[in-house]
Formats: C-alpha cells, sequence, structure tokens
C-alpha cells in the first residue's frame, strides 16, 4: 500500500511494517514487550486515581495528572536538594501526594457537591490549570533532571535482552499495589463504605456513611499510588516539566474509559492497552512516530463509538 | 424588538464603530493590538459560549479549531514568492503551492474547514455527555496539532508559517466581530436557538417535545466551528505567524474564562468576559516584572505570577461567582433604561425576583 503526501514524498506503510518485522529479532521484540509493559503499569497506576474518583463523585479529576507531575517535583527536592536517601523520599512523596490530593478536593471540589456537574468539571480544569502554573512559577518552566538512582537505572542482561531493572521493578510494586488495593476495597468496612457510595450516593448517606470521609479516603488512595507511579515514571523518563503530568493524565484517563470506568480492574488493562499499543505502534511503524500521542485518543473514539462503557463496564439506562 | 430599540441598536453600531476608527488612527499600536484582541478573542469566546452555554454540551476543541482556520489562512494568504524562504525544510505541498487567496477568502475557507472537521468529529462525539464529550472533544483538538506538526508539506510542521500578511487594523476587526455576533443573535433569536436552550434545560423533555437533539447538537457544533475558525483565522493575520504551540489545549482555558467570567448562555457577557480577561491579562503583565519597593526586591514577582493569578481567579470565579456577570440575562435597551431612571429600585427589583 502506498500513502502519497505526507512528508514529502511516498511513503510505503505497509512495506515499512513487513521490512520492520523482518528486522526484528526476538530479543529486540522482547525489549518493545518489557518496555511496552512498564509503560502500561505506570498507565495503569495513575488510571486507577481517576476511575476511584469518576466512580464515586462522577467527575473527571483533571488535576490528577498534575498530581502526578507534583510528586515528581517532591521527590526531586526530596533527594537531590535535601538529599534524603531515595527509599525515604519515596515514602515521604506518596505522604505530600496525598495530602495534595485531599487539599485539592477540600479547595476545588468539596465547595461544589450540590453545584451543577459542568461547574465541577470547570473547577477541576482550574485546579490542573493552577497547579501548572505554580509549578512553573515556583520550579522554573525549564526542564530538571530526575537525580539518578544506581540501584534501579543500572542496565541488566536477561537472556541476552538489556534491560534497566526500573523496568523489573515498575510492573512488580504495580502488582502489589493492586493486591493491596483490592484488599481494602473488597474486604475492609472502609471499602465497602466506597463501594457503596459508589453504587448510590443518596442511600449511602442515609445509611450513615461519612460521605465526606469516604472521598477524601479515595483521594488518598488515588494521590498514593499516583506517587508510586510518578516515582517510578521520574526514574525511567527522568526530564521533569510542569507540563510532565499533562499527556500521561489523560492518555489514564483515557485509559480508566477503555476499560470501563469506575472498575479498578478495567483501569489496569485499559492502562496496558494503551502502553503497550503505544510502544508496538513505534516499534512496527517507525514512519507514524509522531502520531504516538493521537493513539490514544484515537482508541478512546473506537471505545465510545462502539462499547461506550468500556470493557469491563456495567451498562448503565438513563433514567428521567 | 420595537423600532426604537433597533433604531438605538443601530446607533449603537455606529458609535462603536467610530470609536474603533478612532483608536485606529489616533492610539499607538500597542493599545491596537489588545483591543484587535479581545474583538477576537470575543468571536472565539462566543463560539465556545453556543455550544457549552447555549446548548449546553461542555466541549473543550475551541483551541484545535482555531488551529485549522489559522492554518488555512497562514498557508493561503503568505505570498508566493515568499513560500520558499518560509517552507524551507521541507517544500510545499505542489498541490497547493501556487494558491493564494485574499483574506476575506482564507478566511470564510478556515471557517468552513473547520466546520467540515466539526462535522466529522460531531458525529461519533456527540452521543457522548458532560466530562466524555470535554474530553473527547480536548482529544480532537490534539490531535489537530499532532497532525498539523506532522504534516509538514502542507504546515511547515513545527517551524510554523512566518511571513503572514499581516493586518492590525481595528475596524477590520470590528466589523468581522460585529457581523459574527448579529449572526449569532439572530440564529439564537430564532426557533433554532429557542431549540438550544430546550436542550440545555432539558434533553428528555426537549427530545419530547419533537426536538431532534442529534440534529441541533450537530448543528450548533458546527457554527461554534465555523466561527471558532474564522477567530483563529483572524488570530493569525494579527500575530503574522502561527506555529502548532500557539494552538495547545492550555489556549481553550482562555476561552472557557471568558464565558465563565462573562456568563454561560449570554451573548452580550461573552463580550464582557473577553474584554475583562484579556484587559485583565495584559494588567497583570506588571505582576511578572520584578518589582522594586523602597529598594527592596519583592521575589514574589518573577515570570509565571501571572498565570497564576490568572488560575486563581478562573478557580474563585467558579467557586463563588457561578453566574459570571451575566448569568444567562441578556443586555437589552429596555432593561438599561429601567437601571437608568431608577438604578436603586433596580437593582432591588432584581434582587426581589431572585
Amino acid at each position: 500500500m502506498v500513502i502519497k503526501g505526507y512528508g514529502g514524498g511516498e511513503m510505503e506503510l505497509f512495506g515499512e511494517f513487513f521490512q520492520a518485522m523482518q528486522d526484528m529479532t526476538l530479543v529486540s521484540f522482547a525489549q518493545h514487550m518489557v518496555n511496552g509493559i512498564s509503560l502500561g503499569s505506570l498507565y495503569a497506576l495513575i488510571a486507577i486515581g481517576y476511575t476511584m474518583v469518576y466512580g464515586i463523585l462522577l467527575m473527571i479529576n483533571f488535576a490528577h495528572g498534575d498530581i502526578v507531575m507534583m510528586a515528581c517535583y517532591f521527590a526531586f527536592f526530596g533527594i537531590t536538594v535535601f538529599h534524603i536517601p531515595w527509599y525515604f523520599t519515596f515514602v515521604g512523596v506518596i505522604v505530600a501526594t496525598a495530602l495534595l490530593g485531599v487539599l485539592i478536593e477540600r479547595t476545588a471540589y468539596r465547595p461544589l457537591r450540590e453545584a451543577p456537574k459542568n461547574s465541577v468539571l470547570i473547577s477541576a480544569i482550574g485546579a490542573s490549570f493552577l497547579l501548572e502554573n505554580l509549578a512553573n512559577y515556583l520550579f522554573s518552566g525549564r526542564p530538571l533532571r530526575f537525580p539518578e538512582i544506581p540501584v534501579l537505572t543500572q542496565n541488566i542482561a536477561v537472556g541476552g535482552v538489556q534491560i534497566q531493572s526500573i523496568c523489573l521493578v515498575i510492573p512488580v510494586i504495580t502488582l502489589l499495589s493492586l493486591v493491596v488495593l483490592l484488599h481494602i476495597v473488597n474486604h475492609t468496612k472502609t471499602g465497602m463504605a466506597m463501594r457503596a457510595v459508589s453504587k448510590d450516593y443518596e442511600i449511602a448517606r442515609v445509611m450513615g456513611i461519612n460521605i465526606d470521609r469516604v472521598i477524601s479516603t479515595t483521594f488518598i488512595i488515588g494521590s498514593a499510588l499516583a506517587a508510586i507511579g510518578a516515582f517510578m515514571w521520574g526514574v525511567r523518563y527522568p526530564g521533569i516539566t510542569p507540563m510532565l503530568g499533562v499527556m500521561p493524565g489523560l492518555k489514564c484517563f483515557i485509559a480508566a474509559v477503555i476499560g470501563g470506568i469506575g472498575n479498578i480492574k478495567g483501569a489496569v488493562i485499559g492502562g496496558f492497552i494503551l502502553g503497550l499499543g503505544e510502544v508496538m505502534i513505534v516499534a512496527f511503524f517507525p514512519d507514524l512516530s509522531g502520531y504516538r500521542d493521537a493513539f490514544a485518543f484515537i482508541v478512546l473514539i473506537v471505545i465510545l463509538f462502539y462499547k461506550p462503557t468500556g470493557l469491563l463496564g456495567e451498562k448503565t439506562t438513563e433514567k428521567v | 424588538m420595537s423600532k426604537r430599540n433597533m433604531l438605538l441598536t443601530v446607533v449603537g453600531l455606529v458609535v462603536l464603530f467610530a470609536a474603533s476608527c478612532y483608536v485606529q488612527l489616533e492610539m499607538d499600536s500597542y493599545t491596537r493590538r489588545i483591543v484587535n484582541l479581545c474583538l477576537i478573542y470575543a468571536i472565539i469566546g462566543l463560539s465556545m459560549n453556543l455550544t457549552n452555554g447555549f446548548v449546553g454540551q461542555f466541549s473543550l476543541g475551541q483551541a484545535g479549531f482555531m488551529a485549522i482556520g489559522a492554518y488555512v489562512v497562514g498557508v493561503f494568504t503568505v505570498p508566493v514568492e515568499f513560500r520558499d524562504t518560509v517552507f524551507y525544510a521541507v517544500p510545499m505541498n505542489p498541490l497547493i503551492a501556487d494558491i493564494e487567496l485574499p483574506l476575506w477568502a482564507a478566511l470564510i475557507l478556515g471557517g468552513i474547514m473547520a466546520m467540515l472537521f466539526a462535522f466529522i468529529v460531531g458525529t461519533p462525539v456527540l452521543r457522548l455527555h458532560g466530562d466524555y464529550l470535554a474530553i473527547a472533544t480536548l482529544g480532537f483538538s490534539e490531535i489537530i496539532r499532532i497532525v498539523i506538526t506532522n504534516a509538514q508539506s502542507f504546515t511547515n510542521g513545527a517551524l510554523g508559517i512566518k511571513d503572514i500578511p499581516t493586518i492590525n487594523d481595528v475596524r477590520f476587526i470590528f466589523v468581522a466581530t460585529a457581523i459574527v455576533f448579529i449572526i449569532v443573535t439572530c440564529l439564537l433569536n430564532s426557533s433554532y436557538g429557542r431549540a438550544f436552550k430546550a436542550i440545555r434545560e432539558d434533553e428528555i423533555a426537549a427530545e419530547a417535545m419533537g426536538i431532534n437533539l442529534f440534529k441541533h447538537k450537530n448543528m450548533a457544533f458546527m457554527l461554534s466551528a465555523f466561527f471558532a475558525g474564522i477567530g483563529g483565522g483572524l488570530y493569525a493575520t494579527l500575530l503574522g505567524t502561527v506555529d502548532p504551540k500557539n494552538f495547545l489545549f492550555t489556549l481553550t482555558y482562555n476561552f472557557l474564562l471568558i464565558i465563565v467570567l462573562g456568563g454561560m448562555g449570554s451573548i452580550t457577557g461573552s463580550m464582557l468576559g473577553s474584554i475583562i480577561v484579556t484587559g485583565g491579562l495584559e494588567f497583570l503583565r506588571i505582576f511578572d516584572e520584578p518589582l522594586m519597593i523602597m529598594g527592596m526586591d519583592i521575589p514574589l514577582f518573577r515570570p509565571g505570577f501571572r498565570m497564576v493569578i490568572f488560575s486563581i481567579l478562573l478557580m474563585a470565579c467558579v467557586l463563588f461567582w457561578r453566574k459570571g456577570i451575566m448569568g444567562t440575562e441578556e443586555f437589552t435597551w429596555d432593561k438599561f433604561f429601567a437601571f437608568c431612571k431608577n438604578p436603586f429600585k433596580y437593582i432591588w427589583q432584581k434582587g426581589a425576583s431572585k
């Protein structure tokens, strides 16, 4: 197939695809798989935050991506400026980010609990914009370099494949966080309250559940997971800028929609689909690498068109 | 509208045109530029208000539609002899290399291109509601930007297009703005406008009354894209250059603030919002300059502070003043006279009716 136009000349899209297929050895394929899985795990961690907040408040927490960005800056300041060992910083970042999440919920979302949905959406956009501008003002727009952590950034060889050790750490940490999270949601009293609120807000309130506390807990958990993701994101992709969180944020929301919003397992599946898809597109169609960021949006449109509730979502009917 | 009000409106427009002539001939180019920017932002704010305020569909795609309009104007109005120097990295595609259009034709073509794109996008996307619609339209505006960055033989990619013939003529932009506002006002006072408002108030009830939801939503979306395209084209002629980075989706937040501040669902509110936001952003520039008070350097004032204030304003506006200046009301002459006759009584009555 020959496509004329873009890039000035003719572009043999599928010819190139077959070329890429021939060049691809088992080793390089494994390399791409590892990259895709680690990216997918990061997306999954961030997507969980979106899906949990949406499940309970029925709103997109636009500021979630910027919470990730702030967590990266917290880590930078902890390690590079205050010289705290990275494992203590890691814990500190989780705590600080969780507090930030709760602060945003208190100031930007709680006053609008009874307001029309569009107002909440605008407030969320405002919160996101404020965080970006604040980071730009406080830390300057110049990219900072995430501190190097030798244990996590060294290359190790696994069966001929050169892998950064963080790529192995990421899926493991993601899996652990997921197990802990599912335990909290399914087997604790707080989790039960969260599920009740997401099923029916009003009834849950009538049943004596402290809605505000449940929502705060949701934001704490979501932001803590975002912080874990952000730390590993920083180690893997070391340039941090105030706009760092925007693209991952949008993509992770899309991942949550793909999996069925409100569904934690769905968010993880969506994250992996996007992460692997993105890496594989660049691997097999190098000429399309400029369109890498568009991939997620195209998947979103397709999913919303054919299965608006996502892969694992429940069917909803609109009532008058 | 009574005969008297019609006459007053015409007189008002003439007075405003005279004012724009005065600005053009007597003011310095910096003031002219800000006035122009106010007018252009008012067009785009109004176009965003059309979908968000009047039809109640939360769309965040304005930056993308602006980009289409701006690039059409950029590509087609750069004089043919300059094109080799502008497109120095990758030569311009021979399909369009020899086509040069006058500004007005390029503006309308830009609007139509944006409208066509909105039609293609709107068909799948307008089935969504609320948050989903917001994120999908935002996604599309990013896709437009990514395509523009990559289609180098048409748009010169990330290098952007320079040497667009600029106009810094307040009169021309004023006339364009006035035409857009008149068209939108007529539209919203027609049966279509009433259908839009019905959809905003209650979709299900509107559908039960026989309003074709999909048709009306799509129509409003396309018109909104058309005007945003024209606004984007004017923006390109004002700046003289276009660059994909100009049309990041954060640009849409400007218009969001304009319509939230002016009032979601108010035509005159869009104009007021645009003047306040654009003028305010210029005024806030003093916060970006280092400030010395009595020989002491105030560390608070440095680049970026302006945008922090801007975003706090957006937050404060939606948290504490959700209706904005106008709410869904409009400026009318009747209200104006009632206010002039007895301001206190007018305000008291308005407060009582709430």
